[in-house]
């Protein structure tokens, strides 16, 4: 147990120890400040993947932001600081990849699954229902065979009475 | 009419187990992919304007020098592990004289990368000091070690990430300088 609670202390101060090294950074007008925490959030953080530069603490989201934040002060436009880190470290570390030939199965890929899903969810609803209509022409015979038998009976139980 | 239909009505039993074998197969490729590798975009490009001092004399390193040879640089520092396990590899490749070797030291302290070179030797030409990682973004360094094969125009032609190993000796970077040579010439 007190193993236990030991382990459980290091743990927070562990946890603080990491969380601890947060910059703050003071803007001159706050459309640099939103366009800052807009690009940290769009961009990846290459080291740690699957998260931005906004979450991740590693010390190159670190460099990342900073880097940011001395283009915006040098009057840099988001653009700008998108192209810079794209000629340096390629559309991956862009959340949002442009659009182009080589994102074209990106971007339609998941539509002409749809798509696909769709004309084979048709195909297989229409083959049932042809199905089926096989199944009402079955029955419309066996109506008429119906109707023979009843007559039948009829005539029978006719002979029955007499 | 009916045998038509029957191959038919096969095919699209076993259009499941299609769809699934390929679908295995992709994702049996996507494991073989290392998702740390991000491909360089900066492979054909002339190397990014820097000018570092060095660290173990007084000078400079610059984009201009890095022509007229076939020059590897290797971004490393003395907390980064991986550059300890490929440093008895580009001491070799220095040796060999194939190729010149120059260090990108990559937010390290002076001391530190100065006692790692002194205890492990020295394979570099010269080693240009990028205190705060900000020349290593340039690069689009994201983590050590990390080498780039610069030809004798300046441009970078490859891009190494991860410690180099004998294999990336002879099968990535021999061939490619001795191309670059026979372009030279």
């Amino acid at each position: 147990m007190k193993i236990l609670a030991a382990l459980c202390l290091w743990g927070v101060i562990w946890c603080n120890a990491i969380a601890a090294p947060v910059t703050i950074y003071k803007f001159d007008s706050k459309e640099n400040e939103a366009i800052f925490y807009k690009l940290s959030d769009e961009l990846r953080c290459l080291v740690c993947q699957n998260q931005n530069i906004a979450e991740s603490n590693s010390e190159l989201a670190q460099d990342l932001k900073q880097q940011i934040y001395t283009m915006l002060r040098d009057g840099k436009s988001e653009d700008e600081i998108i192209e810079f880190m794209v000629e340096r470290y390629g559309d991956y570390v862009l959340f949002d990849p442009p659009f182009k030939p080589l994102t074209w199965l990106l971007w339609l890929g998941p539509l002409m699954l749809f798509f696909l899903a769709l004309v084979v969810g048709m195909k297989a609803i229409g083959g049932h229902r042809s199905e089926k209509t096989n199944d009402a022409q079955y029955s419309s015979d066996d109506a008429e065979r119906l109707d023979r038998l009843k007559s039948e009976l009829n005539q029978s139980s006719d002979k029955d009475k007499v | 009419m009916t045998a038509s239909r029957d191959s038919k009505k096969s095919l699209r039993r076993f259009l499941p187990l299609a769809i699934f074998v390929v679908l295995v197969g992709l994702l049996a490729y996507g494991l073989t992919l290392d998702p740390r590798r991000v491909p360089s975009p900066l492979i054909g490009k002339p190397v990014p304007v820097f000018e570092l001092p060095l660290l173990d004399k007084p000078g400079t390193l610059s984009s201009s020098d890095l022509r007229g040879e076939i020059s590897l640089v290797n971004a490393w520092a003395s907390w980064c592990v991986a550059c300890r396990s490929e440093h008895e590899i580009v001491t070799e490749l220095s040796r060999s004289g194939l190729i010149k070797v120059y260090g990108l030291n990559y937010k390290d302290e002076a001391g530190n990368a100065k006692q790692w070179l002194k205890r492990l030797g020295n394979p570099y030409f010269v080693n240009a000091v990028d205190r705060d990682g900000r020349v290593g973004i340039e690069w689009g360094v994201y983590g050590t070690p990390e080498s780039f094969l610069i030809d004798h125009n300046g441009i970078i032609r490859h891009k190494v990430i991860g410690p180099i190993t004998p294999s990336i000796v002879s099968e990535e970077l021999v061939p490619l300088i001795k191309q670059i040579k026979s372009e030279m010439s």
